[in-house]
């Protein structure tokens, strides 16, 4: 009896897969979905110059270049490879070149590719570009963003075709699950500054894009809102009350890292997070402030590490303990894999007993979930952005091989993170060090 | 005592672990290549070759290199019998002070012994890290270029006619 099971559920599956996909096609161009501009809309050239001024933050909190753009390629240009689950999606180019961008596109055609996710030629797009945040952008700040785009140089850039195994008919089923449209409606249970950082949070700065995880069909799960993700390999950490920072953020200490990458209680905004503070740097304060309100309330009394390692803080109970622990210990030669003696020879010149590196303690890449981020930021270091200041941390990629990096990973996690040993080190140790290739496509 | 394998010779080094690479270079191997320059690792100029890939000596302590292969510049060659990538930055005159070429020559070896004939931006990519405050970067990466073509046979070595 049990064998016959699988024999009736797979039919049963193809045929709703079958229903959906069909469901799915006819939905894919709803007469309510065909252009709503004339063929060829040239963008109005007398935007007002404030309008574009605060269409160029909103963009910024949106952080449109930072996938818009290929690595080295013109800003917004597209051609920046997506890697997803469901295979490659290539950054569309949206500077208003009228053949390869979107010179052609109307306002009303810009906005409901941001409210609903579909393209001027009525084409579902793919939810790597998400909808199911900027929906909830008010009309007014999508038209400042149009006026800033608009007024961008045009750059010819053809996108790259998409290689991706979900067919775009199928993303109509998607939208029906997970896609809520609208704007949000303000909680009267808190103030003003806590509402407008819930809209920036929730919509334009889409931070649960990275910082919420996703179930098998690519869309955030709903009740794990901001319990952390993942980006690019990288560890996105919660943001929630489950949030791992090993001390309180303050409102303070969050408008200090977004906006400058760097908070001294806390560390270096690195990986995708970098290019998010440096687009917050250039955004009046009063906004990234309203986040950092809002997000230092959904962490609130968080349960993280924080309990056990504030002792070691600056200034705690267990601050003289570091000192202890400087790279004057003698250290034993036969101890070339010992993660104590890696750190004590290799990091604690810098880290150790408050010198310029940070304290780990006071990091969330040893308290957070998985160790992606530290053995990431151990590989290949903090670099600031090209031809600007900021903070540096030199690579180790070349100094620590496989049987010492793993082993100096285990021990910074027990000895300063507090917590439990992370599964499977070596197997992200493996992940991290397989060499980049970018598929990016860069308009010349 | 702590065994070092440099440019394919072993080494027995009285030091303490913890010290970097590039004291025990300098002043026990009188191996001056490598050159000090910040003692941070965001200059480059002590940079060498560890198990193939360009690494900061100036930071890395000889705790973690017993039984790996480390190259120096003095592995690539010497003044009579200069290397080919040695010989394309003489070509190219490559140096101004000169005192990040050592770490700069390093780092370019890495990249060729993984990648023989890499484009112009995966060597402005794989460079970036080599800071030269005299500003010959763009000999520099004529200088890499010009070896990948000498070390495949594609033009010969030496100096231009």
């Amino acid at each position: 009896m049990e064998r016959t099971r699988p024999s009736k559920i797979i039919p049963a599956l193809i045929g709703a897969l079958a229903v959906a996909i069909g469901f799915a096609w006819a939905m894919d161009r709803h007469a309510s979905f065909a252009s709503t501009a004339s063929p060829s809309s040239p963008p109005d050239a007398t935007y007002d110059p404030t309008l574009i001024a605060k269409g160029a933050w909103l963009a910024a909190i949106g952080n449109c270049n930072t996938c818009h753009t290929a690595s080295n390629g013109r800003t917004f240009a597209g051609g920046r490879a997506l890697s997803t689950p469901f295979g490659t999606i290539y950054a569309t180019n949206i500077t208003p070149d009228p053949e390869t961008g979107i010179g052609r596109w109307s306002r009303s055609d810009f906005l409901r590719a941001m409210q609903q996710g579909v393209d001027r030629e009525g084409r579902h797009l793919y939810p790597a570009f998400p909808y199911d945040h900027f929906t909830h952008v008010a009309d007014e700040d999508v038209n400042a963003i149009y006026a800033f785009l608009m007024t961008r140089d045009p750059v010819r850039a053809q996108t790259p075709a998409n290689r991706i195994l979900v067919p775009r008919p199928a993303i109509a089923v998607w939208k029906a699950l997970y896609l809520k449209p609208g704007p949000l409606v303000p909680d009267a249970a808190h103030d003003a500054s806590w509402n407008r950082g819930r809209y920036l949070v929730d919509g334009l700065a889409h931070c649960g894009a990275c910082h919420t995880p996703r179930n098998a069909l690519g869309a955030e799960k709903e009740r794990e809102d901001l319990a952390g993700g993942t980006a690019e390999g990288w560890q996105a950490p919660a943001l929630n009350e489950t949030s791992p920072a090993p001390s309180l953020w303050t409102t303070e200490q969050l408008v200090a890292y977004l906006r400058t990458g760097f908070s001294a209680g806390h560390g270096t905004a690195a990986g995708t997070m970098a290019p998010v503070a440096h687009n917050l740097s250039t955004v009046p304060e009063v906004e990234v402030k309203a986040i950092a309100v809002y997000i230092a309330a959904r962490m609130g009394a968080s349960t993280g590490a924080r309990a056990t390692a504030a002792g070691n803080a600056p200034g705690g109970p267990g601050a003289a303990e570091w000192s202890a622990r400087g790279e004057d210990v003698p250290v034993d030669a036969n101890k070339a894999t010992d993660g104590d003696a890696i750190y004590r020879t290799a990091c604690a010149d810098c880290h150790d007993g408050g010198r310029r590196g940070i304290a780990l303690d006071l990091s969330t890449s040893v308290t957070d979930t998985t160790p992606a981020n530290l053995i990431r930021v151990t590989l290949d270091g903090i670099h600031p952005r090209e031809g600007e200041k900021g903070e540096l941390m030199p690579a180790f990629r070349g100094a620590l091989d496989d049987t010492q990096l793993a082993p100096l990973i285990v021990f910074l996690r027990t000895r300063f993170g507090h917590a439990p040993p992370w599964q499977d080190v070596g197997g992200e140790v493996a992940r991290a060090k397989r060499p980049l290739e970018s598929e990016d496509r860069k308009s010349s | 005592m702590i065994t070092l394998n440099v440019n394919g010779r072993a080494h027995e080094v009285d030091a303490d672990p913890a010290t970097p690479l590039l004291y025990v270079l300098r002043n026990d191997l009188k191996l001056n290549g490598a050159k000090f320059g910040c003692g941070l690792g965001q200059c480059g100029a002590c940079t060498v070759m560890v198990d193939g890939e360009a690494v900061y000596s100036c930071l890395t302590p000889i705790l973690l290199l017993q039984g790996r292969a480390i190259k120096t510049l003095e592995g690539l060659g010497s003044a009579e019998r200069p290397g080919p990538l040695q010989q394309a930055f003489i070509d190219e005159q490559a140096a101004q002070c000169g005192y990040c070429i050592p770490g700069m020559i390093m780092r370019a070896q890495a990249l060729l012994e993984r990648n023989p004939s890499p484009s112009d931006d995966e060597i402005r990519a794989h460079m970036n890290p080599g800071l030269c405050r005299c500003g010959t970067h763009i000999r520099i990466l004529r200088a890499v270029h010009r070896a990948s073509k000498t070390m495949q046979g594609a033009i010969p070595g030496g100096k231009r006619a």
